[in-house]
């Protein structure tokens, strides 16, 4: 009702799709929605047009290819939820409510890049992948190279994220949140694994612009030195009336030692 | 027919009658109604705290589609529409002129500046978003006490400091005596922070104007659509009130932000008046954040005397009140007489005195929410009382045990102003503590120290006056109103029976709960009685439903009209049965005659005979059907201890609130289902305030909580089981000896919050008070930098 007015139109594969965002550079990408449609509510974004990629079965599902798992961008939280993967489901679980989940896709939460989602530090502490179709064919971007800044993620203009592909084996996982008290977006949320090889991943989000990884952490956890203080390395993080900067940084502090002391 | 009825309808836990309606989504809300050619309006809204206006470009939305007109305050001016009024009135109070349409200048964020009216909502929304419009932006001012300093931007020049008004309360030559002998004093500064109602239905308006009749229909989303009839017609629209009827339809939650006559309601009748079109108009959410009427906004200082006993000498307050930059409904009176009244709490002060300023500033205008003055006066009073409590040493239970007002003592005057007619505090209080396991929940206190978790249990014992309320009283202190309530009660020929109540049902359950009472009053099944109210249409007077009033006010006119139709029908009965009056009774669900059970008359039977009059008693009028006005002789007061227990996390500062308990007198109860259901949801909402729910302002009037991702409402697994149980002292002056219980909740449970909160940060780090609401941060931040004072805390 509020929107302005757009276009709409349905993808039903990835080559109608990338066809589409060729010929119309305008166009939006919408998967579940959940962060397009209040900006577009409020007319904070207005996009022409939308193009629809909810319906694309070639994105949908999880399986598994050897060591990894392959998450079609399109996979709600939900499936996520109740899948095997590691970590996920947990993480998962913490994003929104049953409403939001069925509706909302791991591809459209990635790819947006929010720095207050869970995933992007799950993604980075087990060393995802995403994998990128654009007209120039395929790539695979490292969970390091993925998100570049505040809803700035490597999925390019024309591109679409089509699947994550996630390590199958690590020894333990845990994911710790601090949520937002009104959007219970996280606003610090930290994630640490042991890998198969027992060595510690780490990484957090919602503390700053994008979410980074935990080195300080990991290289204290894997040297046996106890967890401290003082692990986030960036200089600009975020504040707002919920959550000074410095406070942030001790959020990442105590969730840090939390999870860790769960792997 | 009888046989299936209860004993009695009133105090069952009935499930409401109104429920299936309402979770299988087939209730009628204002937006649900529809009238062919339904015009649709969208404000064009103020993004500005304070400007001037320069210029609207009508013609930047000429010839978008569907566009049909603008309006702006010229139309509002041209068109002889006069300003809202203050419902209230106090001695030397200024009221800035509340326009429907700005003219000339907006004084808050949302204020309206113009309004396009289009064939779509699509089109509307699309077009106000474009309209031109030129601001000239004055500087502003947000917090009520930086709107008082010197210097300070001028929100009104017709409000010279921006003072609406001073009022005080009670001797205060006595108070400084008191204080002039007191052992100990403490002297707290509080700030009662500002909230948003959020009902769950957002305001809506549908006007239709017949020019054959010159009538106007309006759908709205009101509490009380007997006053908006009376406001709206008799001194906005300036047309005889029976000119104008108003629906209420099903109301989506209003604590009390749906008790006033807002702009959006002129803005359809007149659009719908000139256009010769009906016109309609829905609150987006987003407009509901800067456009309902906000609440709370204190900023006092509160000192407390006690003797060398403990016993409390004196109260004094200094409030400034925030009422945002016009003056609605009942806004001055929300911070004078239904909080300075409330001030003595359940105490026996000897002297209490209250100073109060009302201040206008740049944003959203503020009245009755929930509580409407008593949650500021609890909160205050409790939270002081905590306070001395600590530093007494004492506990804080037995702190307030040996200074409540004792039984014996009512009807009990206080020093300002009211005269509670019943009360009995210390079995509640007691019962609360036996629930919660007062003395194990202090023991585990000591226990936790050092675990990073620190325990706070948080007592408060609330009184407040509800049941709106004797109107000569009122008409004295300023009301522009009655506050009596009206009913009819119509028996038609089949035995089934309508009530008519100017009462109105937001989510009250009154299409249960009064039913209750007649069923009981005219002994028939429930399911033949049904209630009708919300529109002044079928009802024709009423005030409506704040205040806690419906079942003491509404319900004691229900009770006198039931009265009037059983005495006339059981003088039908003893004609019918050939026997005098006096001889019948009527018991079991029948009239019969004394010592001849055998001859009876149904209730079915005396009104269809009222009805076909073939055999009346001699000069009987036929018909059943009566109404009655009841005035209540004072105001009802409810009283309580409610008990909050809270756990920190000393690492984070996230206060959890692990559990609730607490006791209520209301009275006897209508239906415990529907009152423990007002409890429940009062506590949340009370609960809301002390630990989550800010309307921020930025200095400039900005509000930087304007949606639910930043304004923060408690959800369901923010909150324990609550347990709740109730002591019953009826008010002795209502047929019912109903009192109130829709904002009990509210009232106690902020209180009683942040009372846990401080008690958990005095026992860990000696922290004597911190405002509201205990965000993490701020928690954090208090615990860190009272150990820093300290030294090493013990748990570290």
């Amino acid at each position: 009702m509020y929107p302005a007015n757009f276009d709409y139109q349905k993808a039903s594969s990835v080559a109608e799709a990338l066809a589409v965002m060729a010929a119309n550079p305008d166009v939006k990408v919408i998967a579940g929605g959940h962060s397009l449609l209040p900006a577009m509510k409020l007319r904070l974004a207005q996009p022409p047009a939308l193009l629809d990629v909810w319906g694309i079965e070639e994105l949908k599902g999880i399986r598994r290819e050897g060591d990894w798992f392959v998450v079609g961008a399109m996979t709600t939280h939900a499936d996520v939820l109740r899948s095997e993967l590691p970590l996920f489901p947990e993480v998962a679980y913490e994003v929104g409510d049953p409403m939001v989940r069925n509706r909302g896709t791991i591809g459209g939460s990635l790819a947006h890049a929010d720095p207050s989602a869970d995933y992007p530090a799950a993604a980075l502490a087990l060393g995802a992948e995403f994998v990128i179709r654009g007209p120039e064919g395929e790539r695979t971007v490292p969970a390091g190279e993925m998100f570049l800044g505040m809803f700035e993620s490597a999925v390019q203009p024309g591109e679409l994220l089509t699947h994550v592909r996630i390590p199958a084996t690590v020894q333990a996982s845990a994911y710790e949140k601090f949520k937002h008290p009104a959007s219970h977006y996280a606003i610090v949320g930290v994630a640490v694994i042991r890998d198969a090889n027992g060595q510690i991943r780490a990484a957090y989000t919602g503390a700053g612009e994008k979410a980074e990884r935990l080195h300080r952490l990991e290289e204290r956890l894997n040297s046996g030195q106890p967890v401290g203080t003082g692990l986030v390395e960036s200089a600009t993080l975020l504040g707002d009336r919920f959550a000074s900067p410095e406070y942030r940084a001790h959020l990442v502090d105590v969730l840090a030692e939390r999870a860790a002391a769960r792997v | 027919m009888t046989e299936s009825r209860p004993d009695k309808y009133m105090g069952q836990a009935l499930k409401r009658k109104e429920d299936p309606r309402f979770i299988t989504g087939t209730g009628q809300y204002t937006d649900d109604f529809v009238l062919p050619g339904t015009l649709h309006a969208a404000m064009v809204r103020s993004p500005y705290a304070h400007a001037r206006i320069t210029n609207i470009d009508r013609s930047s939305v000429d010839g978008m589609p569907g566009v049909v007109a603008v309006l702006t305050g010229e139309d509002v001016q041209a068109a002889g529409i006069g300003p809202i009024p203050v419902g209230w009135l106090l001695p030397d109070l200024k009221v800035p002129a509340h326009h429907a349409v700005a003219q000339g200048e907006v004084n808050h964020v949302g204020d309206i500046v113009a309004v396009v009216v289009a064939e779509t909502r699509a089109q509307a929304e699309d077009a106000a978003a474009l309209l031109a419009v030129d601001y000239e932006a004055l500087s502003s001012v947000a917090l009520g006490s930086a709107a008082l300093a010197e210097g300070a931007p001028q929100v009104h020049d017709d409000v010279p400091g921006n003072v609406a008004f001073q009022w005080e309360i009670g001797d205060e030559a006595a108070l400084n005596e008191a204080f002039n002998r007191a052992h100990k004093t403490v002297k707290v500064q509080l700030r009662n922070h500002r909230l948003i109602p959020n009902a769950i239905e957002p305001r809506a308006s549908l006007a239709q104007f017949s020019p054959a009749s010159r009538e106007y229909l309006l759908y709205t989303t009101s509490q009380n659509p007997h006053i908006h009839r009376l406001i709206l017609a008799a001194f906005v629209m300036g047309i005889p009130e029976h000119k104008l009827r108003v629906i209420s339809p099903d109301v989506g939650g209003g604590f009390g932000s749906k008790i006033f006559q807002y702009q959006e309601e002129v803005i359809v009748l007149l659009a719908a008046q000139k256009l010769g079109k009906p016109v309609k108009w829905t609150a987006r959410r987003s407009e509901s954040f800067v456009s309902d009427m906000q609440g709370r906004d204190h900023e006092s200082v509160a000192e407390l005397a006690v003797d060398d006993q403990g016993k409390m000498l004196g109260l004094r307050v200094n409030t400034v009140a925030n009422l945002g930059a016009y003056l609605t409904l009942f806004a001055p009176a929300v911070p004078t007489y239904l909080y300075g009244t409330l001030l003595n709490g359940v105490y026996k002060f000897p002297a209490v005195h209250a100073r109060v300023t009302g201040v206008v500033t740049n944003t959203v205008p503020v009245d009755a929410y929930r509580g409407a003055g008593r949650p500021e006066a609890t909160y205050l009073i409790e939270r002081t009382v905590d306070v001395m409590a600590h530093e007494l040493g004492m506990d804080p239970a037995e702190f307030r045990r040996i200074n409540f007002i004792q039984p014996d003592e009512f009807p009990y005057q206080t020093p300002v102003a009211l005269v509670y007619d019943s009360g009995n505090y210390e079995p509640a209080l007691d019962k609360a503590l036996e629930m919660m396991h007062y003395q194990e929940l202090r023991a585990e206190q000591e226990r936790m120290k050092g675990t990073g978790k620190i325990l706070g249990i948080g007592l408060i014992s609330y009184l407040e006056a509800c049941g709106l309320a004797p109107s000569a009283l009122v008409g004295q202190l300023g009301a522009q109103a009655g506050q009596w309530e009206s009913s009819l009660v119509r028996v038609h020929p089949t035995g089934k029976v309508e009530l008519y109540t100017g009462s109105h049902s937001h989510g009250q359950g009154h299409e249960t709960a009064f039913p209750q009472i007649a069923a009981d009053e005219l002994q028939i099944p429930i399911e033949d009685i049904d209630l009708i109210h919300g529109d002044t249409g079928r009802m024709p007077y009423g005030w409506g439903t704040y205040g806690s009033r419906s079942a003491a006010v509404g319900g004691s006119a229900l009770k006198m009209a039931l009265g009037k139709i059983t005495a006339k029908a059981k003088k039908i009965a003893a004609h019918l049965l050939e026997a005098s009056e006096e001889d019948v009774e009527h018991e079991g669900g029948v009239f019969r005659v004394k010592g001849a059970p055998s001859q009876s008359k149904t209730f079915f039977d005396v009104a269809l005979m009222a009805h076909l009059a073939h055999n009346l008693p001699e000069g009987m009028e036929p018909g059943l059907e009566a109404t009655a006005f009841y005035d209540p002789k004072n105001f009802v007061y409810p009283f309580g201890t409610h008990i909050a227990v809270v756990e920190i996390d000393t690492d984070t500062g996230v206060v959890r609130l692990r559990g609730y308990g607490c006791v209520d007198d209301c009275g006897p109860l209508i239906n415990p289902l529907i009152a423990e259901g007002q409890v429940h949801g009062g506590i949340a909402q009370g609960a809301g305030q002390a630990l989550w729910e800010e309307a921020a302002y930025d200095e400039d009037g900005n509000l930087l909580a304007g949606t639910f991702m930043e304004y923060a409402v408690p959800r369901a697994d923010d909150l324990p089981h609550f347990q709740t149980d109730h002591t019953v002292t009826p008010s002795p002056h209502n047929p019912l000896g109903v009192k109130g219980i829709g904002e009990a909740g509210t009232i106690a449970s902020t209180a009683a919050v942040a009372n846990a909160v401080m008690d958990a940060l005095w026992h860990e780090c000696r922290i004597k008070h911190l405002d509201m609401p205990y965000t993490s941060e701020k928690v954090w931040r208090a615990i860190r930098e009272a150990r820093g004072g300290m030294g090493q805390a013990a748990d570290d």
